[in-house]
């Protein structure tokens, strides 16, 4: 019933921070949906130069499902805002198709607004005409499960069903790449849980390409066909593993627990390495 | 949609059965309450406090009366007082008073918005315009409108005109102070979220950075009515002219000519009703419509 990963599933990259792309036959560069090339990102802050981010490349081939994972200080959220075009690389280059949606660790509606409302403005500026909103919003609250919901003030729904508001205006943007920044971190387990069925369900239906980050190794597991080790200060990628696991994949399957576990320790190894001796 | 490897999971295995039924037990569970607490109690609650404070006044002012530690000229018995703004009302004069310095000062007020929202909103985004005019405005914050009379009077002699511009000098920079204070309020994740919509500057003002700062510019409108309603009052209490209509501060001026103390009394009452009217009857509303459609309402059961 259960298929455990064999060794053959795991590629590491442990010494090269310039990764190859991890399955040359699959990478189509040319039409990835988000390309990262060679990208370095510094901030000069109060005490000089810090790198967020060194010489990282990356692609995201359509309807792939990309998790990011790295502990605090590797450059996640500096990544997403790259490629989302929130921000600009020092060096190097970014290309995405199209405008990417961004979902944060917070919902982020806007409160003076209803569920409707704040989906219908992602419409709007994704040039949806006004005749053929109130259709989309409908459509998008369905595939959310939030059915009925359009009218709702934010403040009157809970927070998964406001994670999932948020989702449905993302999906709105009409976008073909989802970038996610820990869009479940402050949700309790079991809500996770079920919004971790829903968008891999979402993601099938749509077939959009999603980058998750996220700092939770089973989730990362859990969600990604690919999972990406970032390492800290500064980040760079140090290792990829391909997700290859049959068979409904809950959060505790125990193959996502042994693949965890195998990342987990990789994980470890790199937070040590920053240990002042 | 592209082939994927054979690591994609198809719909049937991941949806458990049950997944829609969990999701929609924990909405369930996890919707927030909102019940309020019936008209009349709430009523009865931000009512009936103030009236008996109101009541508590009248009683020391009756007594102060009746010990007569001040001569009838000076301080009034209560009861003389209700006669005289009994009378006022009857023959209209109350009415007609009112309406003159109400209509003025709310019309000084929304011209005080229209320029000063603009204004709050340029020094909000530009960070060299807050950096060269932000000082500037909130000195001229700090100006006591009274002194602007003289001036106004040189400018505009003594017609309406004088009198406006008395009220904008006094409330312009409270509202687009308020304005500036609401906006440096609004919480970046929401600026973000914009840019990520692709909401240009604009579209960031309009859907994201004016209704965010809504709760917090509408101190910076009470403000900016409590001024407009001061700097009117002083106005018509140094400027007394037939061209510029019988309002309150006339009224008021004619109860110190007269030295007639009730009718002074009576004036100031007035003031006073029309100050807590405007708040009752606009900003209360207002502040109420937007805290509940945001959740925000202060009286969380």
């Amino acid at each position: 019933m259960t298929t455990f990963i064999g060794e053959s599933d795991l590629v590491c990259h442990e010494d090269d921070p310039r990764v190859v792309p991890l399955l040359p036959e699959e990478d189509h560069s040319g039409d990835a949906a988000v390309t990262i090339d060679s990208v370095s990102k510094v901030f000069s802050g109060r005490h000089g130069k810090v790198a967020a981010l060194d010489n990282i490349s990356l692609s995201v081939a359509p309807g792939e499902f990309v998790c990011l994972l790295g502990a605090s200080g590797c450059g996640k959220s500096t990544l997403l805002n790259l490629i989302s075009k929130l921000d600009f690389p020092t060096s190097g280059t970014v290309t995405s198709v199209g405008r990417p949606a961004l979902m944060f660790q917070e919902a982020a509606l806007f409160p003076w607004l209803t569920a409707g409302q704040n989906i219908a403005l992602a419409l709007k500026y994704a040039g949806v005409p006004k005749n053929k909103r109130r259709a989309r919003i409908d459509e998008l609250l369905d595939l959310v499960r939030l059915s009925g919901h359009a009218d709702r003030r934010v403040h009157e729904l809970s927070g998964g069903q406001r994670q999932r508001v948020s989702l449905a205006r993302a999906l709105g943007q009409n976008s073909d790449v989802l970038l996610m920044d820990e869009p479940f971190a402050a949700l309790d387990a079991i809500t996770r849980d079920v919004m971790h069925d829903e968008l891999t369900r979402v993601w099938k239906e749509t077939g959009n390409s999603i980058v998750f980050v996220t700092h939770n190794v089973r989730e990362a597991v859990r969600l990604g066909q690919r999972v990406v080790l970032l390492s800290s200060r500064p980040g760079r990628v140090v290792g990829e593993w391909k997700v290859n696991i049959k068979g409904p994949r809950t959060i505790e399957h125990p193959a996502v627990g042994a693949m965890a576990a195998q990342i987990t320790l990789r994980l470890r190894e790199e937070i040590a390495s920053h240990a002042r001796s | 949609m592209p082939a994927l490897d054979d690591s994609v999971i198809t719909k049937a295995e991941v949806e458990r059965e049950d997944t829609a039924a969990v999701g929609a037990g924990l909405d369930v569970l996890e919707e927030p309450d909102h019940t309020r607490d019936p008209w009349w109690r709430r009523l009865g609650s931000s009512i009936v406090p103030p009236v008996l404070a109101l009541v508590v006044v009248l009683v020391i002012w009756e007594i102060v009366y009746l010990l007569e530690l001040k001569p009838e000229v000076m301080l009034p018995s209560p009861a003389a007082v209700w006669t005289e703004l009994v009378r006022l009302v009857e023959d209209g004069q109350a009415g007609e008073t009112i309406w003159t310095s109400l209509s003025r000062g709310l019309f000084g007020f929304l011209m005080a918005i229209v320029i000063g929202a603009p204004i709050g909103l340029l020094i909000a985004r530009f960070t060299w315009i807050r950096n060269s005019f932000g000082p500037l405005l909130t000195g001229l914050q700090s100006m006591p409108s009274v002194a602007w009379v003289p001036l106004a009077i040189l400018w505009f002699q003594i017609s309406p005109g004088m009198i406006y511009m008395v009220v904008l000098l006094g409330a312009v920079p409270s509202i687009a102070n308020g304005l500036v204070a609401g906006i440096d309020q609004v919480p970046p994740l929401y600026s973000r979220v914009g840019h990520v919509l692709g909401l240009g500057w604009w579209g960031q003002a309009r859907h994201v950075l004016l209704p965010a700062a809504l709760p917090g510019f509408l101190a910076g409108l009470r403000q900016g009515w409590a001024f407009s309603w001061r700097s009117l009052m002083a106005a018509e209490l140094i400027v007394t002219s037939t061209k510029l209509g019988f309002g309150l501060g006339q009224l008021m001026n004619q109860g110190r000519d007269l030295s007639d103390a009730p009718l002074l009394y009576a004036g100031l009452i007035l003031i006073f009703v029309v100050g807590v009217g405007v708040e009752l009857v606009l900003f209360r509303p207002l502040e109420r419509a937007i805290l509940d459609a945001r959740g925000l309402s202060t009286k969380k059961r």
